[in-house]
């Protein structure tokens, strides 16, 4: 099955061994496919900010959350593009949501990150999620359940680079980098300066 | 993680750093504005306390409820315990009612590890007799670390009835794993012998608390355990206020960032002055505090970990 593929072909990306919200056990020997390339995640992350912009009348009241690990560098890097755009000032926090999975049973217990509001609160805010991959909305879902013991934003809205298909819940995304149809046997990576040292979005595995 | 936590000396040094932790991070959340969190829904976790406890025990309840676990407290009193029931048909009814996790307080040590043998949920030991209770350490130590930022190195000083304290056991072993060098002070009739050769290299003990302090970065004051004290361990009480109490006088004698510890319930005017419970060093206060964070992560770490 053929894939759309924009941008130039980065030949073995990095793989961080470190698990994010789609850690599916893959080969790590795999080599992966780029779906994007790093200046194609910089134009991405810089049409969601306009998007952002837009659809809340210039960010008034907006704040940004992250989700660990890589919604947390996005989330800063729509901040800085916000205020390079319109010099607004958007806070940024990170909302951990390890305490609100639903896999504790399956999957046992994780470490736990560090959830941070920014100084303004979350009441009557329009709170945007980052993260880097829609998949299956259960991160989503839990992430909605942390902010309600928060506070009582006045909307949510969800950012996400990469929107990859296979719903579980009925979730969608407000603004979205790029959607890649995939199969359920494929992992998608979305790799981010801050944490992996290259941005890039990969897609692994899948019948070769 | 492991499975149960029956004594201290079950956590290596990662697995207690991975308990602080977690518990740093449940403590920053119990500053939002709904308070619990739903992690352990549908658990039920029950409270067995064979022996009379009031702060063990709501701790472990608070911490259990704040993690939207089902709690059934199970006092020995007024139960069928007093009828004669034993241990074992005890924990194969919490068995058959399907109980996630047991925290048990019993007053023969090793109970809580008979009953790990017998029943397939988690179990968790709140005190068991002269042997341990490590969430005590536990706690103590993210006390230790939010206060002086470290437990390596820190010189602590454990004052008392060693003998009979379960605390005092759980502390020096947890204290070891985390790199602190421990001072047993005690009367020589409270400290049992030979207990350095058995510890090694890490633990010292003295009979003479005025010299300990001035090198001491924490000093823990053991409770005196009246109920415990069948024979005469010191002349009066007055005398062991008078040798091992801590005074505010005493107090001075310490290093200016000292902290004076005590795991509760003291016995003000005997093991501490009640002007050093209330001073700026006490840490009583923090403790119970601290008590549920740590009690919290045991249980999300004890009862997440259950897949089948």
């Amino acid at each position: 099955m053929p894939y759309p593929v924009s941008g130039a072909s980065i030949p073995s990306a990095p793989v961080s061994s470190k698990s994010d919200s789609t850690d599916i056990p893959f080969d790590q020997a795999t080599e992966g496919k780029a779906i994007l390339a790093p200046a194609d995640v910089t134009r991405v992350v810089d049409r969601i900010a306009h998007q952002i912009l837009e659809k809340t009348s210039g960010a008034v009241d907006a704040v940004l959350l992250g989700i660990p690990t890589r919604g947390v560098p996005l989330a800063h890097r729509l901040a800085a593009r916000i205020h390079a755009f319109e010099g607004i000032d958007v806070p940024v926090g990170v909302l951990d949501i390890t305490l609100y999975r639903d896999d504790l049973r399956l999957r046992g217990a994780r470490a736990i990150g560090h959830t941070e509001v920014p100084a303004g609160g979350l009441d009557a805010r329009r709170v945007i999620l980052v993260d880097d991959v829609l998949f299956s909305g259960r991160t989503a879902r839990a992430a909605l359940d942390a902010l309600q013991d928060l506070g009582r934003p006045r909307t949510v809205q969800l950012a996400v680079l990469v929107d990859r298909g296979h719903r579980e819940l009925p979730i969608r995304a407000d603004y979205v980098g790029k959607n890649i149809p995939t199969s359920l046997d494929e992992l998608v990576r979305v790799l981010v300066a801050e944490t992996d040292g290259t941005d890039g979005v990969v897609l692994y595995g899948g019948r070769s | 993680m492991i499975r149960h936590l029956l004594s201290a000396a079950d956590l290596d040094v990662d697995r207690a750093t991975l308990v602080l932790d977690t518990a740093a991070e449940l403590a920053n959340l119990a500053s939002q504005e709904v308070k619990k969190l739903p992690t352990l829904r549908g658990r039920t976790v029950v409270n067995l306390f064979y022996e009379d406890s009031t702060r063990t025990r709501i701790s472990f309840e608070a911490a259990a409820k704040r993690l939207s676990a089902d709690v059934i407290n199970f006092s020995a009193r007024g139960s069928s315990v007093s009828k004669g029931e034993s241990l074992k048909d005890t924990a194969l009814t919490l068995q058959a009612m399907g109980a996630d996790a047991v925290v048990i307080r019993h007053p023969a040590s090793g109970a809580p590890h008979r009953l790990a043998e017998w029943i397939d949920g988690r179990v968790v030991n709140a005190g068991d007799g002269t042997h341990e209770h490590p969430t005590q350490a536990l706690l103590d130590a993210y006390t230790m670390r939010e206060r002086l930022g470290r437990i390596a190195g820190l010189r602590v000083a454990i004052v008392g009835d060693v003998l009979h304290s379960r605390v005092a056991r759980s502390n020096v072993s947890l204290l070891a794993t985390l790199g602190a060098r421990v001072t047993l002070v005690a009367p020589p009739t409270l400290l049992p012998l030979g207990i350095e050769r058995a510890l090694g290299a890490r633990l010292r003990t003295s009979f003479d608390l005025d010299a300990v302090l001035p090198e001491s970065d924490v000093v823990m004051l053991l409770r005196v355990q009246r109920e415990r004290m069948n024979e005469a361990f010191f002349p009066s009480a007055r005398e062991y206020a008078r040798c091992y109490g801590l005074d505010t006088a005493r107090m001075r004698r310490l290093p200016q960032h000292a902290i004076v510890m005590h795991p509760g319930p003291m016995n003000r005017g005997m093991e501490i002055a009640p002007d050093v419970a209330d001073s700026a060093r006490s840490t009583v206060v923090d403790q119970v505090t601290n008590g549920v964070s740590v009690r919290m992560a045991v249980l999300y770490l004890l009862l997440g970990g259950s897949a089948k």
